[in-house]
């Protein structure tokens, strides 16, 4: 359990920061320059708030109150920075050692059964001879997770560790952050302004803008709310359901899915049966019909009410809607409101195209067990 | 010519290849080996108060800095005579400081220790210098990084600060050595021109110039001091780029 509360001026910027989390990954989500770093740096102990509490598990690490500031090094917090910040002057093993050699917590064999869990997790055991100049941004950002959680730290601090990094890269190392939070043992910070990887890895999220929180909760429900827009930066909305893959139909490459929502056909994925997905629908993917249609191209209609809606811009408007149990989110014209009539409560029919389901939207779900998740990485 | 009743009857009682190096002669031979154990214990001594220097100028603010910054750098402009001069009324026989380390056994006035001392002082900013430089190229984020990962403050100097500046300290030991070779004024005038105890090399030429019929010896001498201050500079070229290569990782 993480609490945060502080208030901190930077230059002419004010932070007023105030959430609590529990377990699994909290994403801070916001567009640059919102503050999230300095929140972090705040947990780290790297910044010192004039004003306020941050405390782990009950453990206060600061309390300026009680004049109470832990400083950094004895707050075993992990930290992944986003340029990696290996040492060059040490090799990558030495790295990854260098948190054990300060803390002398575990026993011999006991750290080194963990560091080669660490460096299996990782898959960054053949570079354990090598200098840092000699990694590719992935592998540096791999080792930086490694040598952090080589630290035996409490909680996990990740400030946006793919932003450095290409598509490719990115889609190399978001399988392992997946692995780091379905293990599950220790809570992970993760600091984005990228909405498909806060929907892809979060858990809770926590969403600053102008140095505030605007708004806390699991992912499903902040990712599907209308009119996020204006405050997190000019991402695509979309929202976040959690499925499972009840079929493939090889005959035509496609698989379908199932959840709160209801059923949904998508191109094929690579996993078992019964597997759970978490998958990210884009507002702009997604078209509203006032009644059935009796012929499409779409093999996705789902049953939904219009829940809430709120202008984007001049011409465009997002709707929330309920489908089932979950809520989707679509972007259409205020034209096309007007025409089709559509008020909060209004029953329509939402058509999603089975392409439109990007495979790099696809994650794994925290209950997804570790065998399933093996198999995507090495498909 | 210098005559070799003069030189102490230790030096006179080394065996022909160390008396007589490079078949330079007792007297040249002496300058060279007393200038080589001058500049190695001026760098060595210096050191570690180069490196504390360094460090004030590099990471402290504190009121007054500008002064301290003028005070470590003066010996760079001054004339060497007034830093000699200086050092003859600390460290004298007769000046506060020479009294006070007589009393822990250690005379510096016309010794081979003074003129350790005076070059010492006067290569002290060089070395300072490329310290401190070194220090503040070190990207402190690295630093950061090691407090996150349980380092204190001082385990984060000794495992990362200082291994990252390693390059700037070997540089600095260089310049300081090549500049207590060459150091003249202020040796002279703090201990005097005795042989085999504070004539140095530069000291060596210097008399030589002023003997009748010390010419050739004054050029051979002036040679190997050539020929010393270079290998020194190919030496620490060597160690740097070895050196960096090992940091950078190549």
């Amino acid at each position: 359990m993480l609490e945060v509360e502080f208030t901190h001026i930077l230059g002419g910027f004010t932070l007023d920061i105030a959430f609590s989390s529990g377990g699994g990954v909290t994403a801070l989500f916001g567009r640059s320059g919102a503050g999230k770093t300095s929140v972090v740096h705040a947990i780290a102990g790297l910044l010192r708030p004039r004003r306020g509490r941050i405390a782990i598990n009950g453990a206060v690490l600061v309390d300026t109150e009680n004049r109470i500031f832990v400083p950094a090094h004895k707050r075993r917090i992990g930290y992944v920075f986003q340029e990696g910040r290996l040492f060059p002057h040490l090799t990558v093993r030495q790295n990854l050692l260098f948190g054990s050699w300060f803390a002398a917590r575990a026993t011999n064999a006991a750290s080194r059964a963990r560091f080669d869990d660490v460096t299996a997790l990782l898959g960054i055991d053949h570079l354990l001879a090598r200098r840092p100049r000699r990694l590719s941004g992935g592998e540096i950002q791999r080792v930086a997770i490694g040598r952090a959680l080589l630290a035996a730290p409490r909680l996990l601090l990740m400030d946006e560790p793919l932003a450095s990094l290409d598509a490719t890269r990115k889609d190399e190392i978001l399988p392992y952050l997946e692995r780091l939070r379905d293990h599950g043992r220790i809570p992970i910070v993760y600091v984005s302004h990228a909405a498909t990887e806060v929907a892809r890895l979060a858990t809770t999220i926590v969403l600053i803008a102008d140095g505030r929180v605007q708004a806390v909760g699991p992912v499903a429900e902040i990712m599907g709310q209308a009119g996020l827009y204006p405050l997190a930066g000019g991402f695509d909305a979309g929202a976040v359901l959690v499925a499972r893959i009840v079929a493939h139909d090889p005959r035509w490459d496609l698989s379908e899915l199932e959840g709160g929502f209801g059923r949904l056909v998508v191109g094929r994925i690579d996993l078992p049966v019964g597997s759970q997905l978490r998958v990210r629908i884009l507002a702009r993917d997604v078209i509203i019909a006032g009644e059935r249609p009796a012929s499409v191209s779409s093999l996705n209609v789902l049953t939904a009410t219009v829940e809430k809606l709120v202008a984007v811009g001049a011409e465009a408007v997002e709707v929330e809607l309920r489908a089932g149990t979950d809520r989707l989110l679509a972007r259409i014209t205020r034209r096309s409101q007007q025409t089709l009539g559509l008020v909060p409560g209004r029953r329509v029919f939402a058509l999603i195209k089975a392409i439109a389901v990007e495979r790099r939207s696809l994650g794994h779900d925290a209950t997804t067990d570790f065998a399933a998740d093996a198999q995507i990485f090495e498909g | 010519m210098l005559q070799a009743e003069k030189y102490p009857a230790r030096l006179r009682r080394r065996p022909p290849v160390m008396t007589h190096l490079f078949a330079l002669g007792p007297e040249a031979s002496a300058a060279i080996v007393l200038s080589l154990r001058v500049s190695f214990w001026a760098m060595l001594c210096s050191l570690p108060f180069a490196l504390a220097t360094a460090v004030i100028l590099a990471r402290c603010r504190f009121w007054g800095k500008s002064l301290f910054d003028g005070v470590v750098h003066l010996p760079l402009v001054l004339p060497p005579v007034v830093t000699g001069y200086v050092l003859l009324l600390l460290f004298g026989h007769n000046g506060p400081l020479g009294r006070l380390f007589a009393t822990i056994g250690v005379v510096f006035a016309f010794r081979w220790t003074g003129a350790a001392l005076a070059a010492a002082v006067t290569a002290f900013p060089l070395m300072v210098r490329a310290i401190r430089l070194s220090l503040e190229a070190i990207d402190r984020r690295l630093e950061e990084a090691a407090a996150t990962l349980g380092a204190n403050r001082t385990l984060v100097f000794l495992a990362v600060t200082l291994p990252l500046t390693a390059p700037g300290i070997l540089a600095g030991m260089v310049l300081s050595f090549a500049r207590s070779l060459g150091e003249f004024g202020a040796t002279i005038t703090f201990v005097s021109n005795i042989p085999g105890e504070t004539r140095t090399i530069p000291l060596a030429i210097y008399t030589l110039t002023q003997t009748p019929g010390g010419d050739p010896a004054a050029l051979r001498l002036s040679a190997i001091a050539v020929l010393l201050s270079l290998l020194a500079l190919v030496l620490s070229e060597l160690f740097a780029r070895r050196l960096s290569r090992r940091l950078s990782g190549d």
